[in-house]
């Protein structure tokens, strides 16, 4: 089997505790939860941290009330009926119920980002002389680009950008909360502005209706090769794309167009062509990127027409083979 | 029958589930070393330099190996011995092994390798068949027919060209079908140890212990008396085990240097680098169809991309013709095929070794075909059906042929009349057909031994023991020798113990391919059992005073009437009368009518035949494919355990619905300017991509029971043959569900997207290839059909065992 490199293994009882140890490791350490995107990508060798620091054991982390814990595992996510729809369709399509119960939703907001030149092992970059993002210096995905394209790959950041979500990022100096859209940079290595002293502990998560698209090839294991999520907030649909950039984002052009609008079939139909013109997919994912492209905008359109009411079940036992409880 | 046809438990069921089955990497023995091996980061380049010795002085390493401690090359095929255990000097594709390490642990040995010091002189790469075709330099192999073109040949059975010209239809389509691979969910690995008396055992996931058993005896170059090979229960083979592999030599190799055993277990982006999966397949059909709806000829050539060495390769590629004929009446047949080397990981045998390709292909022009003509797909194929107890084109022996049955079967359950072309749009069904070997009538090297041979042994508890070298993949091998046994004894399977795969203990058997071990295994098992059951019988006639022949073996029981003994009562009197009871039993398939050079391949025992319906959605917007039901029937002759059959059918079904809709082994060529690389694309069970659980229809599933003389109580096989019809079945379901044809698979919805595009455009509505390159194939190997005067041999000389 592939096997791990070496690495100390802190597990800090507490988060000042934990945050100290950042502080004095900076960019050597790496926090692990449920270790299932960090472990792999250990045995790959895409990163090889001096110090991996636990936040298992963090009462914080683990709060699952009013507030969400960084540590509550997709899981809990699913089965917690307060929580909205489009966030727990989101946790219910990540990976297989496995890793849902490992894995965490902090550890998706700050899963790195997929690129299938990089999510390789590290003879196979060897052979390309590596890339970009590890080790090399070029993107393979696009030869002329200075930035790495690699690829947004979580399910649960767009579902909680279109509900508005906030999160709080704790370190040894201090504390912040920030918007959710606030984390991310469209940059595929540095794809988060948490700073590598800082740990993100909890959610705030706005209740409203909404819900979550994924497109990818079968009904468990893949990474989303499109995100749609869709939220109805203060009576205006809003939007976020996963997995089509090196950040999911909220479709500024498109929200901006359905403000104050009902959701007739030409507007659904404007708002797919808008969302769908921001959608860039890469040739490094699963599936005909242009195909992706192309699908896009049906997808919107699946997003907006479930949120204003049609039964869309069919649609999603045929296409996403995914039935939400 | 007592226990054939009965649905079982079967016989290791209990240690599966309980997870007690001894898998090659539960073998762990004293003082066990631990081995990894260096593997080419290029997918071409010569071996300047080797520079091994930080590994070697890295705490804890033992050994290391590297290609000039392997004289000896190997290879499964006598005529393409071209593999070394670890490269002298010329890596042929990314993962080609060069160095192996062996040390106390698995992480030292990972360790060490990146100490040691590889100097390469990077050559240009063949990347595609195009390529190998254009390129005869950089040479792979100097042993090739000619440049990069590994082999070519060329046949005709009376001459087709002539008939498809005077037809009243003329067909020409191309089709390409993707390379894919096996997927076993176990990884390859061996254990490999000197005994007490310094001779070596190697325990490996393999197919064909025999095989390997005689590659080690070459490459060690040390008696085969000295080497004993066990096949350890295989985690899933489906041809990916078939092959002899580097690391079980090199593991054979360090523990004789060593005198400690070793252990290797290739991680998963090795067992890709292995490969030896589905060759991609290029095709041109050109068939002549006469107005009634019968085939007057067909002229297919085939274009075998084969990666960078041998394997089976020969034989994968006569396979893209030799079962064309098997199914339909086809009165002449031409056949011409070249593979080429590129440098990619070898291609071999998966499950339907070489004819599932061109089955796509022709089971979709029949498709087309049947809508020319305005018949129904169902009744064109019934109106031409091969007959029972004939002659192919190709000089093939068919016996029997349930194929009819399948057909009506499989049309009646799916109420194909009322719903084809009927279902509105975006909904649609698919019919097509397929026939698949009972074991290859000759084995891979050329002797006139048994292909499988058993031994039994009986003692007077009544215990039975039977022995033989077929090894068991998962398919069931063993139950299906203890099931053959205890119809014959009149026992109950669990009451056999069986002892397979070791080539230290058990008769040869040839291996788990080519569907062979049913029929082989099986008729080698009643030949001893049979003479097991004369000396009980006899026996036991003394006793109850009757006539031997007059005695039921039933229930554990001897018996006439109400006189009765139990089986041990009868093992008793029988060892008294004879001693100790034991007796062997062989198989050699019958010598097939062809004669001429090439002929050695596609004979068999039997033929298997099965037929499939596959109902499609179809979304219009996206080109999302759902396939909500499929319906196969399998002429499986006679079925042993329907449990383990019908297990069969539904794991074919699954492993072609994914080769048709996702699975694909394919590589990137990485700009030349700036890299010479040609990549696996995805080496990863996440990335390469096979269908769920979540995404497998509902499988209604028949067996069609029609015996075949040649079998064991009739059984012909099943592991194979139910892959074939699934794949072209899709691809007709699309069809009949948006009218858009993907002549390629896999059959992704970007290429329906873009079928239906073209359609909406007034264009021809199908995706798949255009260009069918110019190869040179030579002149044909002339061999007339049966009915135009043939013998079954070549005007020029009887060679016909030569080749494979």
């Amino acid at each position: 089997m592939m096997r791990l490199p070496w690495f100390e293994y802190r597990a800090p009882e507490t988060l000042a505790e934990a945050a100290q140890i950042l502080a004095g490791e900076g960019a050597n350490a790496a926090l692990i939860a449920g270790g299932t995107d960090l472990l792999p990508n250990m045995k790959r060798r895409q990163m090889a941290p001096r110090v991996l620091v636990s936040v298992r054991q963090i009462p914080e982390l683990r709060r699952n009330g009013s507030v969400l814990g960084a540590g509550v595992t997709l899981t809990e996510i699913v089965h917690k009926p307060a929580l909205p729809l489009g966030l727990r369709q989101a946790a219910a399509q990540v990976a297989t119920v496995h890793l849902r119960n490992m894995g965490t939703i902090g550890g998706n907001l700050c899963l790195d980002t997929r690129c299938n030149y990089y999510n390789q092992n590290y003879e196979w970059r060897k052979a390309i002389d590596f890339c970009l993002k590890k080790d090399g210096d070029i993107c393979w995905v696009a030869t002329a680009s200075k930035r790495c394209v690699a690829m947004s790959s979580t399910d649960c950041a767009p579902a909680l950008l279109a509900l508005g979500a906030r999160v709080r990022l704790v370190s040894a100096t201090g504390e912040r909360e920030i918007a959710l859209e606030d984390l991310y940079n469209n940059d595929g290595i540095d794809y988060l502005r948490r700073r590598p002293d800082e740990i993100l502990t909890e959610l705030s998560v706005p209740s409203a209706p909404s819900n979550y698209w994924k497109l990818r090839r079968r009904g468990a294991f893949d990474f989303p090769v499109l995100g749609v999520a869709a939220a109805l907030i203060d009576g205006s649909a809003r939007l976020a794309l996963g997995a089509v950039a090196s950040r999911p984002f909220l479709v500024d052009r498109a929200n901006d167009f359905l403000r104050g609008k009902a959701l007739s079939d030409e507007v659904i139909e404007e708002a797919g062509r808008l969302a769908a013109s921001r959608a860039k997919p890469m040739d490094n994912a699963d599936l005909d990127l242009y195909w992706r492209k192309d699908v896009s905008a049906a997808f919107v359109g699946y997003a907006l027409r479930e949120l204003r009411g049609d039964d869309m079940r069919e649609t999603r036992r045929r296409i996403t083979r995914y039935q939400p409880a | 029958m007592k226990v054939i046809g009965k649905p079982r438990r079967r016989v290791d069921g209990r240690a599966k589930v309980t997870g007690l089955t001894r898998f090659a990497d539960d073998v762990v023995l004293p003082r066990m070393l631990h081995m990894k091996m260096l593997r080419s980061p290029h997918p071409h380049a010569l071996i300047e330099s080797i520079d091994v010795s930080r590994a070697a002085a890295y705490a804890g390493v033992h050994l290391v190996l590297t290609g000039k401690d392997f004289p000896a090359s190997f290879g499964i095929l006598p005529i393409t011995q071209d593999e070394y255990p670890l490269a002298p000097e010329h890596v042929r594709y990314i993962g080609d092994p060069v160095a192996a390490v062996v040390a106390r642990d698995e992480q030292t040995a990972c360790e060490a390798l990146e100490l040691i010091e590889v100097r390469y002189q990077p050559l240009d790469t063949i990347s595609s068949p195009e390529e190998a075709l254009a390129k005869p330099e950089p040479r792979l192999h100097a042993y090739s027919e000619r440049g990069n073109i590994h082999r070519l040949q060329a046949f005709q059975f009376g001459d087709a060209d002539a008939a498809i010209a005077q037809s009243d239809y003329v067909f020409e389509d191309l089709f390409f079908y993707e390379g894919n691979t096996h997927l076993p969910i176990e990884q390859h690995a061996c254990v490999a140890a000197l005994d007490a008396d310094g001779k070596l055992t190697l325990w490996s996931s393999t197919q064909v212990p025999h095989y390997v058993h005689r590659a080690l005896a070459r490459v060690l170059q040390m008696p085969a008396s000295q080497i004993r090979v066990i096949a350890t229960p295989n985690g899933g083979g489906f041809g990916g085990k078939c092959d002899v592999c580097n690391h079980e030599m090199v593991a054979g190799k360090a523990a004789m240097m060593l005198g400690r055993p070793v252990k290797i277990c290739l991680t998963r982006e090795e067992v890709f680098y292995m490969h030896r999966g589905r060759h991609p397949v290029l095709m041109k059909f050109r068939t002549g169809v006469s107005k009634d709806g019968k085939l007057t000829g067909m002229h297919l050539q085939t274009l075998v991309d084969g990666g960078a060495y041998g394997s089976y390769g020969v034989a994968s590629t006569f396979y893209t013709g030799a079962l064309q004929t098997v199914t339909y009446e086809l009165p002449r047949y031409q056949f011409e095929a070249a593979r080429v080397f590129t440098n990619k990981p070898p291609c071999g045998p998966k499950r339907g070794h070489g004819t599932p390709q061109p089955r796509f292909g022709q089971e979709i022009q029949l498709d087309k075909i049947a809508e020319r003509l305005g018949k129904d797909p169902a009744e064109l194929r019934l109106g031409m059906l091969v007959k029972p107890n004939s002659l192919t084109a190709n000089w093939l022996k068919i016996g029997s042929i349930g194929l009819e049955q399948c057909i009506r079967t499989v049309v009646e359950r799916s109420d194909w009349k009322q719903r084809f072309r009927k279902m509105g749009p975006g909904r649609g069904l698919g019919l097509a057909c397929g026939s698949y070997l009972c074991g290859a009538g000759l084995p891979i090297y050329w002797n006139k031994m048994p292909q499988s041979g058993v031994q039994m042994l009986l003692d007077r508890s009544g215990q039975i023991t039977v022995f033989c070298g077929a090894t068991e993949i998962g398919q069931g091998s063993d139950d299906v020798l203890a099931a053959i046994v205890a119809e014959v004894l009149g026992v109950d399977p669990q009451e056999v113990r069986c002892i397979t795969g070791d080539t230290g203990i058990t008769p040869v058997d040839l291996g788990s391919y080519s569907s062979r071990v049913t029929v082989m295994m099986g008729n080698a098992a009643i030949h001893a059992a049979e003479k097991l059951k004369a000396m009980l019988a006899e026996a036991a006639a003394e006793e109850l005073e009757v006539v031997p022949d007059r005695l039921q073996f039933a229930n554990g029981h001897v018996s006439f009437d109400a006189r009765s003994l139990t089986f041990a009562e009868a093992v008793v009197l029988a060892e008294v009368k004879f001693g100790t009871l034991g007796a062997v039993g062989s198989y050699s398939p019958p010598r097939a009518p062809g004669r001429y050079k090439g002929a050695g391949v596609g004979p068999s025992p039997a033929y298997s035949y099965s037929a499939c319906v596959v109902e499609a959605e179809v979304d219009a917007a996206t080109g999302w494919i759902r396939i909500p039901k499929i319906w196969i029937a399998h002429d499986i002759g006679r079925t042993i355990n329907p449990v383990l059959a019908r297990g069969q059918v539904e794991g074919s079904v699954y492993m072609g619905l994914s080769e048709a809709l996702m699975e694909e082994q394919v590589f990137r060529r990485l700009p030349a300017k700036l890299s010479r690389a040609l990549v696996h694309k995805f080496p990863s069970l996440l990335e390469y991509k096979s269908i769920t659980s979540l995404d497998m229809p509902e499988v209604d599933t028949v067996l069609i029971e029609d015996p075949d003389p040649n079998c064991p109580f009739g059984a012909k096989e099943v592991g194979q043959g139910p892959l074939l019809p699934v794949m072209p079945a899709v691809a007709n379901a699309i069809y009949d569900a948006v009218g858009v044809r993907i002549d390629e698979l896999p059959i992704t919805p970007d290429k329906v997207m873009r079928a239906l595009e073209l359609k909406a455009a007034g264009k021809p509505a199908r995706v798949g290839p255009e260009h069918f390159p110019a190869v040179p194939y030579p002149a044909p190997i002339v061999v007339p059909p049966p009915w135009e005067g043939g013998d079954g041999k070549e005007a020029k000389r009887d060679d016909a065992a030569a080749v494979v």
